[in-house]
């Protein structure tokens, strides 16, 4: 593999990892608070869907971020409603919503526009553009960090940038102020913040919103960013993978930086070589495929450090019995 | 007997007669939906077509999900609906399990070719003919000489696509680089359009100035892509030229349409047995129309055309993938 082609694969490894990032980020935000959100996928694609509808219909991305981050928002208000005030079962909650979003997103977009559950194709002004970083053409002959900069760093849509952005955010909240640290102790012991005297239901309600306007970016950038249009179950398993590089991550930001960039740096390889050739040893592409999965599961089983969930995840709390 | 259980019993019989006299047409798609802008929007079109020319009515199912293809197939035929008729090769085995039960039904399967049935009516496409011809355009549209090819689920069928493609190309260009992708091995890889683009976005950074998406829904991704790009793409099944006036060099036809309008206006008086469409009675071919005609300069429409007429002359043997599930002039 050359110079020129790691770039393309690493170039590639980041639009891939953008989606993956947001979600993963929206689940840790939920999972920290105690609520486990099976629903990423389902608010992606709701997201996705609405957000093309939207941008097509006005001409304005922007708008359509809106309405996609909106109706993200409103289903992961949904999960908490169920979860949180009803105190329902979280996993089926979340199965719900991504049946829910698989089958609503087509509807709607086929009595709109009907083409058959898709969004018409979005012209420019209606899609996230590229953005080249300043001095990207003039860097471009610097040998070596050059053609890093101008290739991979620069040249991006807003939401991968706003992407990466919320990774130190996501740190700087959970860790470094009284929110996180309220958040935290939420999913660790609930008992324990509401003898403080805060809400546990306001917080988690918080927690569950901001996972939603995450997954609703990440939505909106599948459709808007990464494609011109919605296209029935666009979101491809994303979500599940988001899961997954969550749990890789234990939960936590940086973490999930490095679990989203190693999942979607696979996907970059398996489309880049399918089949690859070690010395007499072809590996299918499937292997490269079903890897996240099977990298979670050893994560799971211990074998390299045990991933640990936040101790009052998946239970409702009850404040008195 | 009172009145009231006469005059049920002869609702009864009058709706049991009904439901004999019955013999509409039901068309079941397959997973990629009715309005993939391809493979089953074709379908469709043939099948709105032989409504508004007959004044008759259809019943159709789009299938969601692998369990349903057995359930739906039995759901029409006990209602009643004759021909019935199924979208894809992966009716077939749905077909084996039903057709049998109910010898009075005729069945019309698209894309499935070995099954031996006597009331099945099945219909292929000589698949590679057709891709023959857009490869050699995409061969002499290219200035790059290198061309991709990008396909849906990993099958034999889509191999069929790619393999016919790459003998048409070669003939134009002995030297040219054909770049193959597929985009998974799951039913999901015909509605991932995402996967579509970073695989044209691969190919193109690999050098391959036409692409050739044989991909359902994900193809649609790939001809996003190669037109943001500002490279040609080529696409599949229905005339996909509309999509990106000017930037789709020409679309692969397969006239799903004229086999689905055909077996519905044969009704039940269908022809069952195999039948293999080809460039001889227009079953495939490439799209021509005013958003291409820019694209297609008269000497290429000259050499397809030769090619096509020594192919169906005869003379020019294109290669089938299914004969020794290998291809002569690509490697998968």
């Amino acid at each position: 593999m050359d110079y020129a082609t790691l770039l393309q694969v690493l170039d590639s490894t980041v639009r891939l990892a953008t989606p993956l990032l947001l979600a993963c980020l929206a689940g840790l935000f939920s999972e920290r608070a105690g609520i486990f959100d099976i629903g990423l996928e389902g608010k992606m694609l709701m997201a996705a869907m609405l957000s093309a509808a939207v941008a097509y219909v006005s001409g304005s991305v922007w708008l359509g971020l809106l309405a996609g981050v909106g109706a993200s928002m409103l289903l992961a208000a949904l999960h908490g409603l169920a979860s949180i005030t009803f105190r329902g079962n979280q996993l089926i909650s979340g199965v719900a919503i991504n049946f829910l979003a698989a089958g609503l997103s087509v509807l709607i977009a086929q009595d709109w526009f009907s083409q058959g559950g898709r969004t018409p194709s979005l012209m420019a002004g209606a899609r996230f553009e590229p953005i080249t970083l300043p001095f990207a053409d003039a860097m471009a002959g610097v040998p070596v960090i050059g053609p890093v900069y101008q290739q991979l760093i620069s040249g991006h849509t807003l939401p991968v940038y706003l992407a990466f952005l919320c990774v130190p955010l996501t740190w700087w909240v959970l860790y470094r102020t009284r929110f996180g640290l309220r958040l935290r102790a939420v999913g660790e012991n609930p008992a324990a913040v509401d003898t403080a005297g805060i809400s546990v239901v306001g917080l988690r309600y918080a927690a569950v919103m901001i996972c939603g306007l995450l997954c609703g970016i990440a939505g909106a950038y599948l459709a808007t960013a990464l494609q011109a249009g919605f296209i029935k179950d666009m979101t491809a398993g994303r979500g599940y993978i988001a899961l997954a590089a969550l749990i890789f991550a234990k939960w936590r930001p940086w973490y999930a930086l490095g679990a989203c960039l190693l999942f979607g740096f696979l996907q970059a390889i398996a489309l880049r070589f399918q089949s690859i050739d070690l010395g007499g040893i072809t590996i299918p592409v499937q292997v490269m495929d079903a890897l996240p999965y099977i990298l979670t599961v050893v994560i799971l089983a211990g074998f390299v450090g045990r991933a640990i969930p936040p101790r009052a995840g998946g239970e409702p709390y009850v404040k008195e019995r | 007997m009172t009145i009231t259980q006469k005059l049920l019993g002869a609702a009864a019989a009058l709706a049991l007669s009904a439901g004999a006299a019955l013999a509409d047409p039901a068309l079941i798609f397959d997973l990629g939906g009715k309005f993939d802008k391809s493979f089953n929007e074709a379908a469709f079109n043939g099948a709105k077509r032989w409504a508004e020319e007959t004044g008759g009515s259809f019943n159709e199912i789009e299938l969601s999900s692998e369990a349903q293809r057995e359930q739906a197939l039995r759901r029409f035929a006990e209602a009643g609906f004759n021909p019935v008729i199924t979208m894809g090769f992966a009716m077939a085995d749905p077909l084996s399990a039903v057709a049998p039960d109910y010898p009075d039904t005729k069945f019309a399967a698209i894309d499935v070719t070995w099954l031996d049935l006597p009331n099945v009516r099945q219909v292929g496409f000589a698949e590679h003919e057709g891709s023959y011809l857009v490869g050699m355009l995409a061969a002499m549209a290219s200035k790059s000489n290198t061309i991709g090819f990008i396909g849906g689920m990993d099958i034999p069928l889509i191999r069929h696509f790619g393999c016919g493609y790459a003998q048409g190309a070669k003939a134009v260009n002995p030297d040219i680089t054909i770049i193959a992708n597929m985009t998974g091995t799951t039913p999901a890889a015909w509605n991932d359009p995402v996967k579509g683009s970073e695989l044209t976005q691969a190919q193109i950074s690999q050098g391959a100035d036409v692409i050739y998406a044989a991909a359902g829904g994900t193809g649609v991704g790939v001809l996003q892509s190669a037109a943001d790009a500002g490279i040609l793409s080529i696409g599949v099944d229905s005339n996909q030229n509309h999509l990106h006036p000017g930037k789709v060099l020409t679309s692969m036809l397969k006239r799903v349409d004229v086999a689905v309008y055909d077996a519905m206006k044969a009704g039940t008086d269908m022809e069952t047995g195999v039948f293999i469409m080809g460039l001889a009675d227009d079953g495939v071919g490439y799209a021509l129309d005013d958003n291409n005609a820019s694209l297609i300069s008269a000497e290429m429409k000259a050499a397809v055309d030769s090619a096509r007429a020594s192919i169906i002359a005869g003379d020019l043997k294109v290669a089938s993938y299914y004969e020794n599930d290998s291809c002569p002039a690509l490697n998968f």
